[in-house]
């Protein structure tokens, strides 16, 4: 059923049962994210999207507040762009965000300044968890946008192996007692990898090969093929580098996999390049 | 499986082989589908399932007998689709009539009224569909199985609706498209019936040829033409038969004994050292331009990545050059070309251009022109009044137990499968940083392991009647007393198909990979022996 909204003094239609967000995005408009997925249950954490939603005495995130019929909803004002904006600043000011493109896009699109909370402004400080062959887990780049933990658990695979343990400062992403990925649930799908905005989950030869100096996406290209594994048919995306594959991905509106994949399509791919070679 | 009622898995464990599919049953089961497991094993699957049926193996055409004389005898058969659409109901009715709930019980192991309980569910449930894997399909009654489950779909009015249907899932990406392009003994593309003259005249006129008018032989026969010295020379494409066959001591010998083998492959796998001439391949999945199809018949495009290493090649220009020296000329000028002419030839994949497959992900056949969305489902013809083409049968099968079962001398049953991070011979998965170690171990019964004086990480021989190997032990409180578990995925360390049996089904061809008796005994502590020893075989032929 469709009803009628108004955004910034526009009337638009909407469906029924629509966020605010898919009805603006519906019609050509954007708010900023990064705890949504189109895939995952909105968790509202980030609050980058908010909008003032008229009659509503606190700011509303869009990713998850359904359109009701005559809603008012402004996406522009001060109170907005400047919530938006703190909210960055103090996610940018945190964490390192050396490979969140994404998150230091939206910190320039509202003018913000992470430093200005001064150089003793508190840190997320994590060592790197580099503990087994196929991805790394640098929680210093984490913002708890939580994508990772619906990913292994209600909305895809079931698995729970992550959760957010602790409050506050000290809430983190745990694999319960901080045990080792071998020594958890996990089953190494990646598909924590896969939604993770920030780059504190990335699989193992792309962090190796930053390290080394030797990622460079201006030279990489993507081509769209089939997992070689089992009959689902899930669709990959080949992420090349000097004739290398060097990262396998999957499209979030692909309907077989919704960006998905299991340990073998994602990570199973290095025979294709032996070293030394055998083929 | 999003919009089911009821998701019925029969010797099928897609959390583990299957798990991107499986993410669609539990978007089912979120929405409110049960999930109910046949499975010898309380498999990863299993245990999230609303109910798991732990069959002793090979008892499933059992079951599905009593499951469907339940249905009839608490009448909830769905009559007016059997009358409309099926055929040969007095018959079968008259094959089921001993399977009383309490027989399937002696044979299955599962109790009567969990049998009642299941027929229940599954004849109420507004939409259902049973998957199938290798539980039901490696037996040597396999198409017996696959009746036996297909009956009940049929039933119950469970066939050619939305949200209720048989679906085997298939094993590789292109098993389906495989057998849609002809290459199974009875078809030519499109499932054209190679002993039909009318069938076969457009492929003749195509291809300028005589086509054999008869089927040629399945895998398996294939091997008792080479026993029987009919079958002298093999020319092996993608498949690793040396490792992959059941009985491998015979493959062997059968193998070595051809006067000629070429092996076209990837990699250099175990059956290269009995190769005359290997041909390397180009990845057709990275390495080339193609095309599979997946379970749901969904013909997917496949793009070339990157460049094959050396003097590998695609498929295709290989076939053609050994064409053209065998006199005949072939011209394609790739994939696109070979693809264009099956959509001339069959009406099923007509519509499906390299374009619009392109465009939209892939199609499912039957897409018969350039305007046809492609076909979720099959058989809704049976539904239409009046029906379109012949009905459904209803088959009458009987069961037989596996062909080897557990006696005094070989009192453990083996079943075989797969794990997780691993892939059939390991051809593809072995070059990995798999996240568990790349080496095979028999996995037994925790009370079978005491019994027998064996602890986790020992060293047993595990033997049957055409083999042994030695091999670590892990205990498994998924398993069930007296049935063990190995893969095959790790044969340069372990060739598990020593032991098993080469049983296979006379209509399909495959083996009984999931029913070898062996026998176990301890041969070294934990810790106390060498990794060199671990899949070391002796001959042995007891029997």
């Amino acid at each position: 059923m469709s009803i009628g909204i108004e955004v910034d003094g526009r009337a638009l239609e909407a469906d029924e049962g629509m966020t605010i967000l898919q009805a603006l995005r519906r019609a050509g408009m954007d708010a900023p994210t990064l705890c949504y997925h189109p895939n995952l249950t909105p968790v509202n954490v980030c609050r980058a999207c908010v909008v003032e939603v008229e009659g509503s005495r606190a700011l509303v995130p869009s990713c998850s507040r359904r359109v009701e019929p005559g809603m008012r909803i402004r996406t522009d004002t001060g109170r907005v762009r400047r919530a938006r904006k703190v909210v960055l600043e103090l996610l940018a000011s945190s964490v390192d965000t050396s490979t969140a493109p994404e998150l230091a896009a939206h910190v320039a699109a509202y003018q913000g300044d992470p430093a200005r909370f001064g150089s003793d402004a508190v840190r997320v400080d994590e060592p790197l968890r580099d503990d087994n062959d196929l991805y790394v887990r640098d929680y210093a780049k984490c913002i708890l946008c939580y994508k990772c933990v619906e990913a292994c658990g209600e909305d895809a695979q079931y698995t729970f192996a992550l959760a957010v343990a602790g409050r506050g400062f000290a809430a983190r992403i745990e694999t319960g007692a901080d045990a080792p990925l071998l020594e958890s649930r996990c089953v190494f799908c990646g598909n924590c990898v896969a939604v993770c905005p920030t780059g504190a989950l990335m699989p193992l030869i792309e962090h190796r090969m930053r390290q080394a100096g030797e990622w460079d996406p201006s030279r990489q290209h993507v081509a769209e093929t089939i997992c070689p594994y089992c009959g689902v048919g899930c669709a990959l995306e080949l992420h090349v580098q000097d004739n290398r594959i060097v990262k396998v991905t999957s499209p979030a509106d692909h309907d077989v996999t919704r960006g998905h994949l299991c340990v073998k399509g994602r990570f199973g791919f290095t025979y294709v390049h032996p070293d030394p070679p055998s083929r | 499986m999003e919009h089911t009622d009821l998701l019925f898995l029969w010797g099928s464990n897609p959390r583990e082989t299957h798990p991107i599919m499986f993410h669609h049953m539990l978007r089912g089961m979120r929405n409110g589908a049960r999930l109910v497991v046949v499975d010898p094993r309380r498999t990863p699957t299993a245990q999230l399932a609303h109910l798991h049926l732990p069959i002793r193996v090979g008892g499933d055409i059992a079951l599905a007998n009593a499951i469907a004389r339940v249905i009839f005898e608490e009448g909830l058969e769905h009559r007016e689709f059997i009358a409309h659409a099926t055929e040969g109901l007095d018959a079968y009715r008259e094959a089921i009539t001993t399977y009383t709930p309490e027989f399937a019980e002696r044979v299955t192991g599962i109790e009567a009224d969990t049998i009642r309980r299941v027929a229940r569910m599954y004849a109420a449930a507004p939409r259902a569909i049973i998957c199938w894997t290798l539980g039901i399909t490696e037996h040597h009654n396999a198409t017996d199985g696959v009746y036996a489950l297909c009956n009940l779909a049929n039933v119950t009015g469970h066939v050619g609706r939305y949200g209720s249907g048989l679906d085997p899932l298939r094993g590789q990406n292109n098993v389906q498209g495989g057998g849609d392009m002809g290459a199974i003994p009875n078809r030519l593309p499109g499932g054209a019936d190679v002993e039909d003259a009318g069938q076969r005249a457009p492929f003749e006129a195509a291809w300028g040829a005589a086509l054999p008018p008869r089927s040629g032989r399945h895998q398996s026969l294939m091997f008792e033409g080479m026993e029987r010295g009919e079958i002298r020379a093999a020319y092996i494409i993608g498949e690793n038969p040396l490792m992959s066959e059941a009985n491998l001591h015979r493959s062997r010998e059968l193998l070595d004994g051809l006067d000629f083998v070429v092996l076209q492959d990837v990699a250099l796998n175990q059956t290269a050292e009995i190769a005359d001439v290997v041909l390397p391949s180009a990845l057709s999945w990275c390495e080339c331009d193609g095309t599979v199809t997946n379970s749901e018949r969904r013909v997917q495009l496949m793009r070339k990545a990157v460049d094959p290493p050396g003097e590998a090649r695609d498929d295709i220009a290989i076939l053609q050059d050994l064409a053209g020296r065998m006199g005949h000329k072939w011209d394609y000028t790739g994939a696109e070309d070979v693809w264009n002419e099956v959509r001339r030839l069959s009406a099923r994949h007509r519509g499906m251009s390299y374009a619009r497959l392109a465009e939209t992900g892939g199609l499912q056949w039957p897409c018969p022109d350039p305007g046809h969305p492609g076909s979720k489902f099959l058989h809704e013809r049976l539904w239409r009044r009046p029906i379109e083409g012949p009905r459904a049968p209803l088959m009458p099968v009987q069961w037989e137990p596996p062909v080897e079962q557990p006696d005094d001398a070989y009192p453990f049953l083996l079943t075989t499968g797969r794990r997780l991070e691993f892939y059939n011979t390991g051809t593809q998965s072995r070059g990995y940083a798999a996240p568990r170690p790349q080496t095979e171990y028999l996995c037994i019964w925790p009370a079978d392991a005491r019994r027998l004086g064996i602890e986790a990480g020992d060293l047993a021989r595990i033997r049957s009647r055409r083999g042994s190997l030695l091999v670590p032990v892990r205990l498994d409180d998924t398993l069930a007393p007296g049935l063990c578990f190995m893969t095959l995925h790790h044969p340069d360390t372990m060739p598990t198909n020593v032991l098993t049996i080469d049983a296979w089904d006379p209509k399909s061809g495959t083996a009984e990979f999931k029913a070898t008796a062996v026998a176990i005994e301890r041969v070294a502590a934990r810790g106390s022996w060498r990794e060199e020893l671990v899949g070391q075989e002796e001959m042995s032929r007891a029997d």
